[in-house]
């Protein structure tokens, strides 16, 4: 480990721990029983096999929006609508999943083919808009997200809705569409193992492969890419094109994995959560399992808290927002690497003046 | 030690990347006294100044100013105890006036709100005319000569009532007779008692306006001695570490075929300035053709649109007989040009991206490196290996972050790049500034092998005198976006000849052997 990565995973640590501890002193501040709150925040999610497995549910749609996104911001293309993706995922997946019958083995996964596919052909529309119009994606694809939610639910209203149904939601998803379960008493589905599949690909894709290439010195420093040959335009579109199809694909995978029918009237926010996942893992897919596990394990502890304590849920997103503060700054720890660097280089000097 | 207006004491410096910029260095001036910080480029002249100027903080060692203990932790305390700076890279506002330049953040003040700029310009006026320098203090500094910005700097720091004046490397922008006058000024204001730091790396100024000076290497300092004492011999001894003067014994040049045809090339940049004008030269095979000038002549831009950076021109650039303008970046690449841009952070490297990620930008989608989609892993390694041994980079291994190197390195890792891409043609752009001896002379070492032993066509941009007079076989010089002058014997040409064209003092309308036609 050289000394930078080393620094980074010290630096990660410690984000983690001084967030934890300040929401600790926020629940003691709050709390009637802020130990109960704490062990049950902390132990909760391994007390019972089906609350683990709530973690493990949780875990997936963010491995998927969390690579999208990771793919997108190693090419420094900030496209925020890995979101919108993931949601427009959904609706195509409950579309093909209520019209296209077929043989179980392979409906769901053409259902979330399609999913991917129009998950690509949203987030391109910020790229093309970017290479055409030099618009900026992040404000492009922010707006989009909304437009992404509002296609939705019109598709939803007028074309899937089940007016027999006592709110609104789609018609019964088939059951040739569904995903496998594949661990029995929790809900966890072969969606699992499609993300760790794409976690692998996506890092191959990203570090050993000459898209990837590209894609990775385009995004630490785009005028020495377009100085050497490397074509910005293709990078821009490819890295946003992948983003958005694994972000897609996850909005189908999680519709058809969990659900029984498409109801989604409201942005999940899984897109949002991604871009904490991405920068917890600083964008290298092979972290973003670990990354979305944790972040989903705080989630699912919190719950379980509010649930058994006087302690709201939302104590997690100052949890969330402290540790992406202190990893996106910069200042945060750089006199200690500073010293740990002019300890090194003092060292050295010493050991010369010996010779 | 009372006679000491300044003394700095063991100073420590390493930077973030982990650089000993300055090792337990002393360094004392006496008042009134032109004391010069003599050094190669990268030996930490300018660090050491930058602490002592607040910019940077020192690990270990103490600061004294007139036998007294300080701590100086900003510009702000510096300024504070008359220490004043002229930056290498002048700190002044373009748009806005010489007076307005002056007073900024110290301004007069009317009814204790608005900026009062009649004051301002008379006291601009006062200290201008108190100091001897001829200036109109209401001209915008985007309109006035490098040499002039200078002047302002240098007023800049005297209104804000600096007695110790430090200058880094003020000459590096300045023609010959700009040097003259700045030197002029300087003794004036000697002689009004003021002290001055004067960092260089050019021996002959250094024995014309110094009273003593310290010499500084690879992060520490070799003593300091009496200039009049000190012979030229002495200085540049203790300054590289040897005793010989650079000087390459290349064979005569064989001019083969020409690869490189530009005529009559104009550009206007994008806010309307003609940058280039009607510049024409040929560039063949097997010879080195150097253009010199003052920066900020048209050489970056004649540089970016020969690599294809800038596609807005008028007149032809044929390379290997296509024209530059049809053609992208990639293509011209793959005609075999390589490049040293000017600018290694920028253009030339990823910083955070390790040595091996580095060394194949250019070639990654070669069959040598890869197939189809994916990158062939040991041959890049075995490659990068190669790359660092054969042009000494030194680091750890080639994982190690191009960040992490210094300058030099950094510049070894971009040349040994655009060098293994077995390249026709080789335009440099400033391939040494700013880095040390060993390299520089490594990499020059190169250019003429690659132009006498694989028979390139080496285009060489250059603001280093030194550099253009050791390497070229021909030479042009840049004037305000045109060739003010041309040499094709180029050993029998002065600096001072030189000088004349780069100030734009004279123009030679024939330019003679500068196209062969």
């Amino acid at each position: 480990m050289n000394r930078d990565t080393k620094f980074n995973v010290i630096r990660t640590t410690i984000s983690i721990l001084i967030a934890l501890g300040i929401s600790f002193v926020i629940i003691f501040l709050i709390s009637e029983e802020p130990l109960e709150a704490i062990k049950q925040m902390i132990t909760g999610p391994i007390s019972r096999k089906r609350l683990f497995g709530n973690v493990i549910e949780l875990t997936i749609p963010l491995i998927f929006t969390g690579l999208g996104v990771s793919i997108m911001f190693s090419a420094m293309q900030i496209n925020l609508a890995s979101e919108g993706a993931f949601h427009i995922g959904g609706v195509v997946a409950a579309v093909v999943a209520l019209n296209l019958p077929m043989p179980g083995f392979i409906h769901p996964y053409v259902a979330i083919l399609f999913a991917g596919l129009v998950g690509a052909l949203f987030t391109f529309i910020p790229a093309i808009l970017k290479i055409k119009t030099t618009a900026n994606e992040i404000v492009s694809s922010l707006m989009l997200n909304y437009i992404a939610l509002f296609f939705a639910n019109y598709i939803l209203n007028y074309y899937l809705r089940d007016p027999g149904a006592g709110s609104v939601a789609s018609f019964p998803l088939p059951a040739s569409s569904k995903l496998t379960s594949i661990i029995s008493g929790t809900n966890i589905h072969i969606g699992l193992i499609i993300a760790l599949l794409f976690t692998a690909g996506a890092y191959i894709f990203l570090y050993k492969s000459k898209m990837g290439y590209m894609i990775r010195v385009a995004g630490q420093n785009e005028d020495f890419a377009r100085f050497s040959g490397i074509d910005i335009l293709k990078v821009i579109l490819i890295s946003q094109i992948i983003g958005g199809f694994i972000a897609g694909m996850g909005g189908g995978i999680q519709l058809l994995g969990l659900y029984r029918r498409f109801t989604w009237t409201a942005l999940l926010g899984y897109g949002w959560d991604a871009i904490i996942v991405a920068t917890l893992s600083k964008n290298n897919p092979l972290y973003v399992p670990i990354s979305a596990f944790f972040l989903a394990y705080i989630r699912i502890g919190a719950d379980i808290m509010s649930r058994s304590t006087d302690v709201t849920p939302e104590i997690v997103s100052i949890t969330q927002g402290t540790i992406i503060i202190l990893i996106v700054a910069k200042q945060f720890l750089a006199k200690y690497k500073h010293k740990m660097v002019a300890k090194e280089a003092k060292s050295n000097i010493d050991a010369e003046g010996v010779e | 030690m009372s006679e000491m207006i300044l003394e700095m004491k063991n100073i420590l410096k390493i930077y973030p990347n982990g650089i000993v910029a300055n090792e337990h260095v002393n360094f004392s001036v006496k008042k009134g006294e032109i004391h010069a910080l003599l050094g190669e480029n990268g030996a930490g002249k300018s660090t050491l100044m930058k602490v002592l100027f607040g910019i940077e903080r020192q690990e270990e060692g103490e600061i004294y100013h007139k036998g007294e203990k300080i701590e100086i932790n900003s510009p702000h305390e510096a300024i504070a105890r008359n220490i004043g700076m002229v930056h290498q890279h002048f700190m002044l506002v373009p748009s806005l006036t010489v007076a307005e330049n002056i007073i900024l953040g110290v301004e007069p003040k009317k009814n204790k709100i608005f900026t009062d700029m009649d004051e301002a310009v008379r006291i601009s006026k006062d200290i201008a005319q108190q100091y001897n320098f001829d200036i109109d203090v209401t001209a915008k500094i985007e309109d006035i000569p490098v040499g002039t910005k200078q002047q302002v700097e240098i007023l800049k720091a005297l209104y804000r009532g600096a007695d110790i004046l430090i200058l880094d490397e003020p000459t590096a922008v300045l023609t010959p007779q700009e040097t003259k006058e700045l030197f002029e000024q300087l003794r004036k204001l000697k002689d009004k008692g003021h002290t001055i730091i004067f960092i260089s790396h050019k021996l002959d100024e250094i024995k014309a306006i110094c009273d003593r000076l310290t010499i500084m290497r690879n992060g520490k300092s070799k003593g300091t001695y009496e200039t009049k004492d000190t012979s030229t011999e002495e200085m540049s001894r203790l300054m590289v570490g040897r005793d010989v003067f650079l000087t390459f014994d290349k064979e005569k040049s064989q001019p083969k075929e020409t690869v490189l045809k530009v005529r009559n090339l104009c550009h206007i940049n994008a806010v309307g300035t003609k940058k280039l004008n009607k510049v024409s030269f040929d560039l063949k095979t097997g010879e080195i053709l150097g253009i010199a000038g003052v920066e900020g002549n048209g050489q970056s831009e004649l540089f970016s649109v020969l690599t294809g950076l800038i596609d807005s021109y008028s007149g032809s650039v044929k390379i290997l007989d296509k024209e530059a303008k049809e053609m992208k970046i990639k293509d011209i690449r793959d005609l075999g040009v390589s490049y040293i841009p000017e600018d290694r952070m920028i253009y030339g490297c990823a910083e955070d991206m390790d040595i091996l990620h580095n060394l194949i930008s250019d070639k990654f989608d070669k069959e040598e490196f890869s197939s189809k989609y994916m990158l062939k892993k040991k041959d890049i390694e075995k490659y990068a290996s190669k790359m660092i041994e054969d042009y000494n980079i030194k680091a750890g291994s080639y994982k190690q972050n191009v960040s992490m190197l210094s300058g030099g390195n950094i510049q070894k890792v971009v040349v040994a790049r655009e060098f293994s891409a077995k390249p026709t043609i080789i335009l440099a752009n400033q391939p040494t500034r700013g880095i040390d001896v060993g390299a520089a002379e490594f990499i020059r070492k190169k250019l003429i092998e690659l132009s006498r032993e694989e028979n390139c066509a080496v285009l060489l941009i250059s603001a280093d005198l030194n550099e253009v007079f050791e390497l070229s076989d021909r030479l042009a010089v840049m004037y305000k976006g045109e060739f003010s002058g041309s040499f094709t014997d180029v050993k029998n040409v002065t600096e001072e000849e030189l000088g004349k064209y780069m100030l734009g003092v004279e123009k030679d309308e024939e330019l003679e052997g500068i196209t062969y036609e």
